[in-house]
């Protein structure tokens, strides 16, 4: 997959597959970012806004530690990332290799819907380069 | 690996400061953060132990205005220096477009500048790339204690040691006085944007 230059075909089917499938049913704002912490394309809902470049550049590097620490458990990887707060949840997930999506949501959203609306999301995303 | 971003005309450049334990890597982000702050937009992020050492990275976000028409962000980050940390340096050089070289020019750092240099190069191939191909720049940091009657290395031994093979750009400075700094940031960021309009072209 080059993913180096994305195509604006390619981020405006992102893009709508985001708003469509996550920012719809109420996750405040997704970032698809790659392991260098660079961002891909960002979605919101117009009324969260976060500082989303240094946000990336910690979560690639949370993301490359638990890695990491899945490795020295003998795991291949975790692949369910999860951080619970009163107010905001983010939750972490692979797209390929290179790619990771990211879902920051409240508690009005379940983390079982979440995750099934983050696997379809993935499930899309991974065809637009198919 | 720089990300161009084709819908919105953004192109996302990551540069590192690479270096032995207190070289003046987090010195040197913290000059940029205050000299630059016009064009910094978020506050700098900075992983540190409670003892002040960088424990994962610095990181501080840059706008340097437009290249053919693309707004050009620079992302840059520090490795933390202490030997024991070299997992985490791996990660931080995941995806690298940029490296400068912070070398510490007091006499008994010789040793630790060519330690470190010799596992940026190992650190680099395991990433499949080159100390020899990707973009690079040298500091030859805390030269002002040159002024207090501290022992420093000369420059050209600095330049023997470190860059005999390499003979990539190279800078005397102080990144507590800011000498050179910016200089430093100029030239890693134009060798670095040339490398990417080389690669697309």
């Amino acid at each position: 997959m080059n993913y180096g230059v994305v195509s604006q075909e390619q981020l405006e089917k992102m893009d709508e597959i985001l708003t469509e499938k996550l920012i719809k049913i109420g996750v405040d704002c997704v970032v698809i970012i790659d392991m260098a912490g660079n961002i891909i394309t960002a979605k919101d809902n117009d009324k969260n806004k976060y500082d989303i470049y240094s946000f990336a550049a910690l979560a690639a590097g949370n993301f490359a530690t638990v890695d990491a620490m899945a490795k020295l458990v003998g795991e291949q990887e975790f692949s369910l990332l999860f951080h619970k707060g009163t107010d905001c949840n983010i939750h972490f997930s692979k797209v390929d290799d290179e790619l990771l999506l990211i879902s920051m949501f409240g508690k009005e959203i379940s983390l079982g819907y979440l995750r099934l609306n983050v696997a379809e999301t993935i499930e899309a995303i991974r065809k637009l380069w198919a | 690996m720089s990300f161009i971003n084709l819908k919105d005309k953004v192109i996302q450049v990551k540069i590192v400061y690479y270096g032995p334990g207190r070289g003046g890597k987090t010195t040197n982000l913290e000059y940029i953060n205050r000299r630059f702050r016009k064009q910094i937009q978020s506050e700098m992020v900075s992983l540190k132990t409670h003892g002040d050492r960088t424990l994962f990275f610095d990181f501080l976000p840059f706008d340097m205005g437009q290249i053919k028409g693309f707004d050009l962000k620079i992302q840059l980050y520090t490795v933390p220096g202490q030997i024991k940390y070299n997992a985490t340096r791996k990660l931080v050089l995941r995806g690298v477009d940029g490296v400068v070289f912070v070398a510490d020019t007091q006499q008994q750092m010789r040793g630790k500048n060519i330690g470190s240099l010799n596992q940026l190069h190992e650190n680099l191939a395991a990433l499949k790339e080159s100390i020899f191909r990707i973009p690079l720049v040298m500091q030859y940091n805390k030269i002002d204690l040159r002024k207090q009657g501290i022992p420093v290395l000369p420059t050209n031994l600095l330049e023997q040691d470190l860059n005999s093979k390499l003979k990539v750009p190279s800078f005397e400075a102080s990144a507590l006085t800011g000498y050179n700094v910016p200089e430093t940031l100029k030239k890693i960021i134009s060798s670095t944007v040339m490398s990417i309009q080389r690669k697309l072209s």
